[in-house]
């Protein structure tokens, strides 16, 4: 019986249950609603959730944990077998595409069930063939002897699945169809259901978050055994190659990571800091009601288009200006990947980030400190300048830093724009690269995954998310206790 | 003895008036006056500068990405000759279909040469170098054609063949004489014939829908290259997007925003959701990899695994969405429910609900178009570098085979040496930001039309 069966049978059994639990709650009321403790559906509901919660959730665990006791139930067969050198993973391999082979025979009757048990293993691989399944190697004996038992081991499993499962299921049903009493509170069981649910997605947050964390630690442990954690934090050069002998030092990549920042912030920070101001403070409400929309149309735009743009407009443009041979014949710009570009594409996008989190802060000034300091004579610039942005300056530091966060993490404009070299240079006409390009050029190749030059990748994205971690609770602190000071 | 002075008094000297009158500004106020201007002026200037940035990037895109929507067509008579494509002459098409594109070759080329001698043009080129002109995929388009109809064999068809990427680029503007002296793919003696073709009237420029419905093609010709299978990668992906943000996200705040103690779990799961979604992208992506590919072993590259990714990522917008929209309702609606003897559950999900559903499906929209647009996890879970040549076969095929997407589409012909995917890949961004763009329109009519305020 597949899952797909067995979960449609579960469903149906809680169907039933549905019924009869209703029928047996309005039959022992005499068909007089307001003797029974909640709503007839209620008692329904309540049989249904017993039969299908503990089934279905009992069926996904044993898809999950079948196929790992199998497979350490299978291994001593190849364990004799298996060499010095010998990979598991891949033997288990081979062993579960014959197992499946020979089920896929038996099933379109290509095999007799007894043929498929007695075929000896010279013969497997012509048979396993002609069924269009390709083996790697010739079939040893072992392999054929585990290949058997894991097929009469997921026979019995698969059996003991469907037995055990739809038994839940009827035992749910049962226990809820006998507990459909009149004074039965099935309403609140029904809901305690429900809050159970609803408790389980909002753990789902924590559990991306555990889910990232783990993820990340295991692979960054994993590469600091094989590559020392001292050379990967201080070491100047990055020089990745997958035949060995590579180094891998950080320090290169965040000094691209920072420079490429802050000329983001230096461009985004002043025009969005600039533009609120005249935003909240100067502008007419219809201007505002028209350019605020207009402003935040750049926050909508994905950031692969801000890197097609920095590749094919911005960098060639700059290239005109100060490469070899440019109309500024300055000659600083070698080739259109540079940090100037991704820098400046990166500080247009963060424009409206930094401008509507200032615009947002410095409405939450109160109208009287304003109010104070007009009465006193000062001209607007000077109330702005000597009372509203004080006032608003940790809010307006905690928008900084999230918008140097979102430039730490940022991802296409620096793959499209920066350049793939490696230095530590003080020009920022050079390409330079960051860590966020570095993930994705040591993840995107064929690497294999167990090797220092890609395990790298982890670490690198380790150190990326605490470091915006780090941005991230520092400015949300400073925000959150901004707000509350004028609450 | 009072302060009142006596009457008699010497009279208190006053100071003489220090500036003068008040309708007339001193230097001081000019200067303070003009630092107001001055002021202002930098607000107006960061905003224009701003604004200007906006119209630059959207020049850059409609002027670079509009011609990918036309493209150039040569209209040619072929023969389909008999001999060539069906020896027997019994038009089976079991044999017909045993001709390669190899054999239909010698046939454009007999129709490009008999081209050049019926608009009487002077030309050195040999007759195979004249198939330069046209598409690498020519014939194969010839041969669908045959193979649709065999009746065809034995006249001779004036069909439409797709013309090679530098003459749809000579004919766009975008390649040059001058730059054809370094392509080897393309001689000025090529584009001699192409002028007089397109007076002629037989090289025309069409829409072209083969660029919004088509699949991607190959790195020889990008001529032939269309977004449409990245498009259907990407309805898929957001399906799954939506089947699960959707439920997960509004169960989440609700418990947040009317169920959950003030305890420390609250707080954490709070902290933990506001946190999230500062997360850089590319995180998410190791994410995926590192447990939906490496740990359970789903197929790589399959729209299911983008959709997992990016409802991660898009669960804390549509949640922190959800719950200002559950916010929104007032308390008095739940009391009431309350009052007449609804619990707690029957009161959420019967009335603050549906009162709530439009802010929620406006934050789901918005959530949606923000991980449309999303690249970076892409790249990690191997959505690039696939070519997304064939449609998927079916809806489970859909969700599983390997594909590609919008935005991972464009990297990937951004990526590509031959310029002409240029063209292609801000004619992609077009297609991208229609769908962001009716998207946010869907969600501000949805605000407009629902919203209430109490």
């Amino acid at each position: 019986m597949t899952p797909s069966w067995i979960a449609l049978i579960v469903l149906a059994i809680a169907a039933a249950g549905f019924v009869l639990a209703r029928a047996r709650a309005q039959a022992a009321a005499r068909r007089e609603a307001r003797r029974l403790h909640s709503l007839p559906n209620y008692y329904g509901w309540t049989a249904a959730i017993y039969a299908a919660g503990p089934a279905l959730l009992l069926l996904a665990i044993w898809l999950v944990a079948q196929p790992i006791a199998t497979r350490s139930l299978t291994w001593p067969v190849l364990a004799a077998e298996a060499g010095e050198n010998a990979v598991p993973s891949l033997m288990m391999a081979d062993v579960q595409r014959l197992a499946s082979g020979l089920d896929a025979a038996v099933a379109t009757g290509r095999l007799s069930a007894d043929e498929a048990r007695a075929l000896p293993p010279e013969e497997l691989r012509a048979a396993m063939a002609a069924q269009g399944v390709a083996l790697g190697s010739e079939v040893t004996p072992a392999t054929r002897d585990a290949a058997l038992r894991w097929r009469r081991l997921s026979g019995t499993g698969d059996l003991m699945r469907g037995i055990v499962v739809i038994g839940l299921a009827l035992a749910g049903a049962a226990w809820g169809v006998s507990r459909a009493r009149p004074d039965f509170r099935a309403r609140n069981a029904v809901e305690q259901a429900m809050r159970g649910v609803l408790v389980s997605a909002a753990l789902l947050a924590i559990l991306t978050t555990v889910g990232i964390v783990l993820a990340l630690i295991f692979n960054t442990i994993e590469f600091f055994r094989l590559y020392p954690a001292a050379e990967f934090f201080f070491g100047t050069t990055w020089s990745p190659s997958f035949g060995g002998g590579s180094e891998l030092g950080i320090l290169p990549l965040l000094w691209g990571t920072l420079y490429i920042s802050i000329i983001a912030l230096l461009v985004a920070v002043p025009i969005g800091l600039f533009a609120a101001i005249y935003l909240a403070e100067y502008a007419h409400r219809n201007v505002r009601s028209w350019a605020k929309p207009m402003l935040e149309m750049l926050a909508g735009i994905p950031t692969i288009v801000y890197g097609l743009f920095a590749l094919l407009t911005v960098g060639p443009l700059l290239v005109e200006a100060f490469g070899r041979g440019g109309y500024l014949g300055l000659g600083w710009m070698q080739g259109g990947t540079a940090v100037m570009t991704a820098g400046l594409v990166m500080g247009i996008m963060l424009i409206p980030f930094v401008s509507s989190l200032s615009d947002d802060i410095i409405n939450a000034v109160p109208q009287s400190l304003r109010d104070g300091s007009l009465g006193l004579g000062a001209t607007r610039s000077e109330t702005i300048r000597q009372v509203v942005l004080p006032a608003a300056l940790p809010g307006i530091v905690g928008a900084v830093l999230l918008a140097a966060s979102r430039a730490i993490g940022e991802t296409m404009i620096v793959v499209l724009g920066a350049g793939a070299a490696a230095r530590l240079s003080m020009n920022p006409f050079d390409a330079m690269t960051t860590v966020t390009a570095k993930i994705v050029s040591q993840l995107t190749g064929d690497a294999d995954f167990s090797s220092p030059e890609a395990l790298v990748a982890f670490a690198l994205g380790m150190t990326l998310f605490v470091i915006t971690l780090a941005l991230n609770v520092v400015a949300l602190w400073i925000v959150r206790r901004y707000r509350e000071q004028y609450e | 003895m009072t302060d009142i002075p006596q009457p008699g008094a010497t009279p208190v000297e006053r100071p003489a008036p220090k500036g003068d009158s008040l309708l007339v500004t001193d230097a001081r106020t000019k200067r303070r006056n003009r630092a107001e201007r001055r002021f202002k002026a930098y607000g107006i200037a960061a905003l224009g500068v701003g604004m200007a940035f906006l119209v630059a990037l959207l020049w850059a895109i409609l002027s670079n990405g509009l011609t990918a929507f036309t493209q150039s067509y040569v209209q040619l008579d072929v023969p389909l000759l008999e001999e060539k494509l069906d020896k027997d002459g019994d038009r089976d098409p079991a044999k017909i279909a045993k001709v390669s594109t190899f054999g239909y070759a010698p046939l454009i080329e007999a129709g490009l040469v008999d081209l050049v001698e019926k608009t009487r043009v002077e030309t050195e080129l040999a007759p195979k170098a004249l198939t330069k002109i046209l598409s690498s995929s020519a014939a194969a388009q010839l041969r669908d054609r045959v193979l649709a109809n065999p009746d065809l064999i034995g006249q001779t068809v004036s069909v439409e063949l797709l013309a090679s990427s530098r003459v749809d680029g000579y004919l766009k503007g975008r390649v040059s004489r001058a730059s054809l002296a370094r392509d080897k793919n393309l001689d000025a003696e090529h584009l001699d014939l192409i002028d007089a073709w397109r007076d002629a009237g037989l090289v025309e420029k069409r829409f072209n829908w083969d660029f919004i419905t088509g699949a991607d093609a190959s790195d020889s010709r990008p001529e032939q290259a269309g977004i449409g299978v990245a498009m259907l990668g990407s309805l898929f992906m957001m399906l799954v997007v939506l089947i699960l943000s959707l439920p997960i996200g509004v169960a989440a705040s609700i418990y947040l925003e009317e169920f959950a103690p003030q305890n420390r779990l609250t707080d954490m799961i709070e902290v933990n959701i506001s946190n999230l979604a500062a997360v850089p992208s590319i995180v998410f992506g190791i994410l995926g990899l590192a447990v939906f590919i490496q740990f359970m072993h789903l197929p790589q590259s399959a729209p299911l695994v983008g959709g997992l990714v990016l409802t991660l990522m898009t669960l804390p917008t549509i949640i922190i969405s959800t719950r200002a929209a559950l916010k929104a309702v007032p308390p008095s609606i739940r009391n009431a429910a309350l009052g007449v003897g609804a619990s707690k559950m029957q009161a959420v999900t019967h009335h603050v609900l549906p009162l709530a559903m439009p802010g929620i499906l406006t934050g789901t929209i918005l959530g949606l178009a923000q991980a449309l647009g999303e690249t970076a996890p892409l790249l990690l879970i191997g959505m690039v570098g696939y070519i997304a040549t064939n449609y998927p076969d079916g809806v489970a095929e859909g969700f599983l085979a390997p594909n590609s997407a919008m935005p991972a589409q464009i990297y990937e012909w951004a990526k590509r040496a031959d310029p002409a995917f240029y063209e292609r890949a801000w004619g992609g961004i077009i297609v991208l930001l229609v769908f962001l763009l009716a998207m946010n329109l869907i969600a501000v009519l949805l605000r407009r039309r629902f919203e209430r305020r109490w």
